[in-house]
């Protein structure tokens, strides 16, 4: 039992914005995988429900004619993580979505879900930020289109305005044609759990050096992040020791890992240096083992 | 014969179909729903309480304080009654205070029509506190002028003993000594069902308690002290119950909903903890601090163990200093000819009141000192697994508890399986030299423990059987069926005695204090043990019986009679049938003239305590840089007497396994030492394991007939989870070179150590 004061269920995407628009504590739930924990916990904050889960349209993944791959807001984990297209074009998202929670809370809940609660520890920010989503919203004053990178604003909060309900991401093609792109979750258990530290790696190679490094984090700052410093500190060089030091150096200045009686501050800061590393020399190893 | 094999267990076909019935699913017409209003800080006085904003809400029936409840202080803790004052439970309970001791501590209660409504109205109960001093630690909860927990002051108990020789004189013969302090952290029992109960009047003074728990005499027992009761007066009734491990071997929510019928006319009221209540605010573990010190002659006998443990129970006693205790005496078994001196001291602090959980003290004791021991014969250059083998328990030693010289005792052959299962020689000499950031490392642990509790406490079961119509049998114990599958293990027993099939013998399952045969409970590993007496008993009184309703029949001399397959047959010619017991059944009943309803009661006593053993072998590797470990095999082998049913066997073993595993490496309640908060108590937070953290669980037994039971067995429930914690830490030790003496061995904790060892 849970202690909902108002439940209303969506008949189409305007309705679900209206309905989110006259209510300033009204908040969306879709696969209910956080609101139901929170509102079990007894946060009134979630008290007055928008139900999408009647908008069918928002369940679709998709490419288009120009190779642009689209992923409903309300697609499940497990509905991602079993389609043949993001198996195919983007399989970091298979890998980061399948850490999520376990078997029954995949079945529920979406990535959308996960990117907009705007945790810090989203294990699909990581692909989000590798594969540069964009966010496509509609709002009180109609659509727009928003990008991942910035969307995140702090802990817990996004750019969404109340009113604004997210309806599918989209992945351009050079932002998934030709990465190879992984994500390694550092967590105190094997599922059911948050990241202590997530590492995303997105790795183009010109030969035999690094063309683009995109290199991004959670749990590492306020909010889920890419590391430009080390990302530019590595450019152009093949992966070497060197270059791993290099990376490793120019990262401190990237992240903001916190003191909590979760992990410490240094023992955050150890984990994410040796993810980097692992997860730069796994992905170079990878491009020499296709090539 | 019915003992020895895997037969279908008797509860298993509904609980796979879920027609089993827990309290939960029991319902009353006008049942109420109660929930506590809890403490937000650790230590407090309760200067007012304002209900009226509660009060106001609608389908809310009532609200009570610590004003409103008897001033009965009472015992929670599961043993049986004590005929010796000084041996009896601490009671430091109220049914609610006004002295707050542990972050959730219940200070109101709020009873209304339905949870929802009752939850609502618990917020809304204002509670003024006047906060003191908060001490959750040992060093701060015992420190001088530390903040009274309880009138007394924080230290509950602190006891000493010796044994196996003069302590003084075996120190003078040791030439090695090493000593090590070990700390373990608070850990949560985590059963699948959440604590539940719930009561209501069945007439003007007489009051039924249905309640998932592992000791309902004693729980009618406590409700009686708590209210002020005859004990007789308050039924209890236990339906199946979705496990324990040693957190329903107290009474939590039972007094309460006792205390709620009386007040409200006898109308049904039920309290159910949600799973957040249940991790903090009924028992736990007992975090210690385990001090060890060995000594060993030159030829590397073992001449004396000193061992010293501090344990924190928290705000309330619970089982408090039995706790320590128990374990330190269970573990002079393992190596008996060595001198022991045991002490120990149990305090209070504010943190959630701990309590039985599986293996009662002895994982955290053995921690400590399989650590040691490792370290002795490293330290004087011998394989760990030899240094075991010579110095641990045999045949005909001298058991410190009895003093009997009778048991089975398979300690050194445990070892010697474990070792060659795990190829421990090849892979020592493979794991020599390594380099790099990934190590392997193999490790070992050996325990020893009890079947029972005697002679610290009475030990008495009670069974009875009562033939059917048809020929079935139907039997009642007071051994309580909490998941471990005692109804199983004693029907195989009747079965094989008396001389029927398996299944002819029905038990009745469901607890009821008004009729089954008294038994204090499930708990200290003992329920097959101290009941196979009884059960014998009462199958031999029975099969005397029915034979001499042959005779009746027949008229032939019962000394040449047997019962065998459920059939009377001619002794020593079992083609030869008499009598189909199913005929004798009828007869018994409805035959005009003859015979009557053919039963057989036993109450026993056992007045001895069979010692199990074992131990864990483990072959596992570091990930130096990722702080992480995993484990490529791990092989409990035990010595549990004769094994009644060896597929429940394994499956007790593997359960214990994962237990021990998640407390080696994954498991701790954390507590803010400032403030007493509690920062995990949730399953997000409390990293109880998951199946996929779990690796391949392998169990072994070296099969011994232990001849004070009847039908050889010994104690298996708890055993499988006390060695893990050393076989692992012992096992890191030698894949890194670093020593852990705390447990969980988590990422964080290797990493503190990885770092001032300068691996990373």
């Amino acid at each position: 039992m849970f202690p909902i004061e108002k439940y209303h269920y969506a008949s189409s995407v305007i309705d679900a914005v209206q309905a989110l628009a006259a209510d300033e504590k009204a908040r969306v739930i879709a696969g209910g995988t956080d609101v139901l924990v929170r509102l079990h916990g007894g946060n009134s904050d979630y008290a007055s429900l928008v139900d999408v889960n009647g908008l069918h349209e928002l369940k679709e993944i998709r490419q288009d004619g120009e190779g642009n791959i689209f992923i409903g807001a309300l697609a499940t984990c497990t509905e991602i993580i079993e389609h043949e297209l993001i198996q195919k074009h983007t399989p970091m998202i298979v890998q980061s979505l399948g850490t999520i929670g376990g078997p029954q809370v995949r079945n529920c809940a979406t990535m959308g879900g996960n990117i907009c609660n705007g945790a810090v520890s989203a294990d699909s920010a990581c692909a989000a930020l590798i594969y540069e989503f964009d966010l496509l919203i509609e709002g009180v004053k109609g659509e727009r289109i928003e990008s991942i990178n910035g969307f995140h604003t702090g802990p817990g909060r996004t750019l969404l305005q109340q009113g604004d309900i997210l309806k599918a991401f989209r992945i351009r093609p050079p932002n998934y044609k030709g990465v190879l792109a992984s994500y390694q979750k550092y967590a105190m258990r094997g599922a059911m759990d948050i990241a202590t530290i997530g590492c995303g790696v997105g790795l183009t190679m010109d030969d035999e050096r690094i063309s683009t490094l995109k290199l991004a984090f959670t749990v590492a700052a306020p909010t889920p992040i890419r590391c430009s410093n080390a990302e530019k500190a590595v450019a152009n060089r093949a992966v070497t020791e060197e270059t791993l030091e290099l990376l490793t150096e120019a990262l401190v200045d990237d992240v903001r890992p916190r003191e909590s009686w979760r992990a410490g501050k240094e023992f955050r800061l150890h984990i994410i240096k040796t993810l980097a590393r692992k997860g730069l020399r796994q992905a170079a190893e990878m491009q020499e083992e296709l090539t | 014969m019915a003992v020895g094999q895997s037969h279908i267990r008797k509860d298993v076909r509904a609980k796979v179909t879920g027609k089993t019935r827990y309290t939960d699913d029991f319902s009353m017409p006008g049942m109420l729903q109660a929930k506590y209003v809890r403490s937000p800080v650790a230590h407090a006085l309760v200067k007012s309480i304002d209900t009226s904003a509660a009060l106001a809400i609608s389908g809310v029936e009532a609200v009570f304080t610590h004003a409103d409840v008897p001033k009965n202080v009472y015992p929670t803790a599961g043993h049986p009654f004590s005929l010796d004052p000084d041996h009896q439970d601490v009671a430091d309970r109220l049914l609610l205070t006004d002295h707050v001791r542990f972050h959730g501590d219940e200070v109101a209660i709020v009873v209304a029509r339905d949870l929802l409504t009752a939850a609502k109205a618990a917020q809304l109960v204002k509670v003024e506190y006047e906060e003191l001093p908060v001490c959750v630690n040992s060093a701060a909860a015992m420190a001088e002028g530390a903040p009274a927990i309880h009138d007394g002051g924080n230290i509950i108990k602190s006891t000493s003993f010796e044994t196996g020789g003069t302590f003084s004189d075996a120190e003078k013969k040791a030439v090695t000594v090493v000593e090590g302090s070990f700390s373990t952290p608070i850990i949560l029992h985590c059963h699948l069902e959440n604590h539940t109960a719930y009561a209501y009047m069945d007439d003007n003074d007489h009051l039924v308690i249905v309640s998932s728990t592992q000791i309902p005499h004693i729980c009618r027992r406590i409700v009686g002290q708590a209210l002020d009761m005859p004990w007789p007066k308050i039924r209890v009734i236990k339906p199946y119950i979705g496990g324990g491990f040693g957190n329903k071997q107290d009474v939590v929510l039972e007094p309460m909903v006792a205390f709620l019928t009386t007040k409200l006319g006898g109308l049904p009221v039920k309290l159910e903890l949600e799973r957040e209540e249940g991790l903090v605010a009924t028992r736990t573990r007992h975090s210690q601090t385990v001090t060890v010190r060995a000594g060993v002659s030159r030829d590397g006998t073992l001449k004396f163990l000193d061992l010293n443990v501090i344990s924190n129970t928290g705000a309330y006693a619970s089982h408090g200093h039995s706790i320590p205790m128990a374990a330190g005496s269970k573990s002079c078994n393992l190596y008996p000819k060595a001198v022991t001196r045991f002490s120990a001291t149990t305090h209070y602090a504010n943190i959630p009141a701990a309590g039985a959980m599986r293996a009662y003290g002895s994982p955290q004791l053995f921690f400590g000192l399989e650590s040691v021991i490792e370290e002795v014969a490293r330290e004087i250059g011998m394989d760990s697994v030899d240094f075991r083998i010579k110095n641990s328990a045999r045949a005909g030693d001298i058991l410190a508890k009895t003093g009997d010289l009778k048991h089975s005792v398979a300690m050194i052959e445990c070892l010697e399986k474990g070792r060659e299962l795990i190829s421990w020689d090849s892979r020592k000499k493979q794991y020599a030299d390594q380099q790099g950031p990934l190590l392997r490392g193999l490790g070992v642990a050996s325990f020893s423990y009890g079947s029972g509790t005697y002679p610290a406490c009475v030990e008495i079961a009670g069974c009875r059987l009562v033939l059917n119509q048809d020929g079935t049998i139907h039997m009642q114990i007071g051994a309580t069926e909490i998941g471990q599958g005692s109804d199983t293990a004693l029907a195989q027993m009747a079965a094989e005695t008396l001389g029927v099939e398996y299944q002819a013998i029905h038990v009745v399952s469901e607890q009821d204090t008004d009729v089954t045969p008294f038994d204090p409970g499930a708990y200290a590993s003992r329920q097959t043990y101290v009941t196979a007496p009884a059960v014998q008993q009462a199958a031999e009184k029975l099969k005397k019986r029915i034979l001499g309703h042959c005779q009746l029949m027949t008229g032939e001399d019962p000394g040449n009679l047997d019962l065998q397959l459920g059939k009377i047959i001619q002794r020593g010619s079992p083609e030869k049938v008499v009598v189909d017991l199913t005929e004798l059944a009828l007869d018994s009943y409805y035959h005009k003239e003859r015979g009557g309803q053919i039963t057989a009661e036993v109450s026993a006593k056992t007045c001895t305590n069979a010692p199990s053993y074992g131990c864990t072998f483990v072959d596992l590797e570091v990930d130096v840089e990722m702080c992480t470990v995993s484990i490529h095999e791990i092989i409990n082998v035990h010595d549990a007497g004769k094994i009644i049913h060896p597929l429940s066997a394994e499956g007790q073993v593997h359960g214990g396994m994962a237990m021990g595993i998640g407390m080696a490496l994954f498991e701790e309640l954390l507590v803010d030492p400032e403030s007493g908060w509690i920062f995990n108590g949730n399953l997000l937070d409390y990293k109880i394991p998951t199946s996929v953290d779990i690796p391949e669980l392998k169990s072994a037994f070296v099969d011994t007939f232990d001849p004070t039971s009847p039908y050889g067995n010994k104690s298996l429930g708890e055993p499988p989870a006390i060695s893990q914690g050393p076989a692992i830490r012992n096992a890191i030790w030698d894949a890194t070179g670093v020593k852990i003496n705390e447990i969980p061995m988590t990422p964080k904790v290797l990493f503190k150590h990885f770092k001032d060892a300068g691996l990373i």
